[in-house]
């Protein structure tokens, strides 16, 4: 019986990390639909990014003469390391074996091995744009990186650990509580997912303008399967952000047992979740204008303001209230 | 005692004592004066919000004379007398940045970690919930004062003197549940003499030196000290 449980939780997160890689063109895609209605355009279909990545997938890969092995082995490695960071972050359900693997410091190591290897990937090949995108990138990340840790730790001092899974379940337990420090934290993760992900006001994803581009410009010489590759782990690292702000701060109706009925519920939520995060996100990237590069140190400065001030207001506020 | 214990009334006054920091933050932080004196505004609401959830809380009613005196004083009246100033010294664009804006917060974050670590024997002795807004009240002040350190804009610093009292009374109300009614009418109207006395002056200062640019008062001196 005791085995029976455990492979069945085994299967759940094996499902659960299909799900994030399912997940992500569709994400995309409605993000695009509804940035579009909003433009009063009609659009794509939502479907559109998987018929984008099944045609680089059918592809022929072509690679510059100049190429490095390294630049063919980095869209797997970035792919792979993002794909495992994701299966770490609870989806539809908490109690998953995954997320004993890896703790949140875990995740944010596993993002920076992937960004590592595609800051290595831009530079290979020699071309301007690409080394460009890729000093770019790590300007952004190494401010990013510590706004991202602070709200970690906000978290896991209030729920006393640093695995994820506690920390939801530790929401889920408790009295619903309104914490100022929860507050700062939410915020400076949101500023922090969007820089991450490369969405409106630090980097556009729909254009390829040389003078603003970050995250396109690494991936210029990619082609075929190794563009799709590049491209999916974006989608699947939007997917994990918007799961980790949604299941973290509003964790209800995820699944807290393996049974099929709260899984479904589980599955529901995390759909709606993320459509609404998605949504507004559309929303604020048409209502914002993005910033000229030297400004998005002043942008992550707020996002590090925002975790400290979550951080010190949970030691000054709640310990002893 | 964790926040699972506390009424919704409680954390719903700790959530409005951290968005007084916050603002004493973006109050520092502020490019434009005009968005400064906004900042100014929101965190005198906010403190006369603070000052209200702790009459209700506390049962204490002559807390809410405080808090409607400091929301017409310091949310209303102040910053309209300032944006009328700004408008007649014509500042309404001036837009002076901060300098090494991450160096002064990071300056400011640890003079909240100062005031916290400054305060907690006195948090320790007493259990109130509103002694934990004891720190946060000293770290508005302390940023208030570094406010009118780091400026050099007249407006702004008179800005970071108003916050410094922001900080005080609310110091005041969190530790004492608040001042006898004499005194506070008192601080009340001194803060209004006050910001009439600045508003003249401002005037002073830009007749004499045709900016309101403090560092300059300091030049005219080491220019006559050439000269001689």
């Amino acid at each position: 019986m005791d085995h029976l449980v455990t492979s069945g939780a085994w299967g759940l997160a094996l499902l659960q990390a299909l799900l994030y890689a399912a997940l992500g063109p569709l994400l995309v895609g409605w993000i695009r639909k509804v940035k579009a209605v909003l433009q009063n355009r009609r659009g794509a279909s939502v479907l559109q990014p998987y018929r984008d990545l099944r045609k680089l997938l059918m592809k022929e890969a072509r690679v510059a003469h100049t190429a490095s092995p390294l630049f063919r082995a980095a869209p797997y490695v970035v792919f792979g390391a993002t794909w495992l960071a994701a299966a770490t972050v609870p989806l539809v359900a908490v109690d998953l074996p995954t997320a004993a693997i890896a703790d949140i410091i875990a995740l944010v190591g596993l993002l920076a091995l992937a960004r590592f290897f595609l800051a290595l990937a831009g530079m290979d090949v020699g071309t301007a744009f690409g080394g460009m995108g890729a000093s770019r990138e790590m300007l952004v990340s190494a401010l990013a990186e510590p706004a991202m840790l602070m709200a970690v730790f906000t978290l896991a001092m209030t729920a006393h650990s640093t695995n994820l899974a506690t920390v939801v379940d530790y929401h889920l337990t408790g009295s619903i509580v309104l914490r100022p420090s929860f507050l700062f934290a939410f915020a400076g993760l949101i500023l922090v997912a969007i820089a991450e992900t490369g969405r409106i006001p630090v980097d556009n994803p729909a254009t390829h303008l040389e003078l603003t581009m970050i995250h396109e410009a690494m991936l210029l010489e990619y082609s075929g399967r190794h563009l799709a590759l590049m491209e999916w782990a974006a989608q699947i690292k939007l997917v994990l952000y918007g799961a980790l702000i949604a299941n973290v701060f509003f964790p209800w109706g995820i699944a807290r047992s393996l049974w099929p009925s709260a899984v479904a519920v589980g599955l529901v939520a995390i759909v709606l979740k993320l459509l609404t995060l998605g949504a507004a996100l559309a929303v604020a990237e048409t209502v914002l204008a993005k910033m000229r590069l030297f400004r998005a140190p002043a942008f992550l400065n707020l996002a590090l303001l925002m975790s400290l001030l979550g951080l010190l207001s949970h030691v000054i506020l709640g310990v002893r209230a | 005692m964790s926040y699972d214990g506390m009424a919704l009334l409680q954390q719903f006054l700790l959530v409005l004592a951290a968005l007084v920091l916050f603002s004493a933050f973006s109050l520092l932080a502020q490019a434009r004066l005009v968005s400064a004196i906004h900042a100014f505004a929101w965190q005198g609401a906010l403190v006369a919000g603070v000052t209200t959830v702790i009459a209700v809380a506390g049962r204490l009613p002559h807390l809410y004379f405080s808090a409607a005196l400091t929301l017409a004083l310091k949310a209303l009246l102040i910053p309209w007398i300032l944006h009328r100033l700004v408008r007649r010294l014509e500042l309404d664009r001036h837009v002076e940045s901060l300098w090494r804006p991450a160096l002064t917060i990071m300056a400011a974050v640890a003079l909240v970690i100062f005031s916290y670590w400054l305060v907690l024997p006195i948090v320790e002795q007493e259990l109130t919930f509103t002694r934990n807004i004891v720190a946060i009240s000293l770290a508005v002040v302390l940023i208030g004062l570094l406010m009118m350190v780091m400026r050099q804009q007249a407006v702004i610093q008179v800005l970071g003197f108003m916050s410094m009292e922001n900080g005080l009374f609310l110091a005041a109300v969190s530790a004492t549940a608040g001042m006898p009614l004499v005194v506070e009418l008192g601080v009340a109207f001194d803060v209004l003499v006050a910001m009439v006395l600045f508003g003249m002056f401002f005037f002073q200062i830009r007749e004499s030196i045709d900016s309101l640019d403090v560092d300059r008062l300091n030049r005219l001196t080491e220019s006559r000290g050439d000269g001689e």
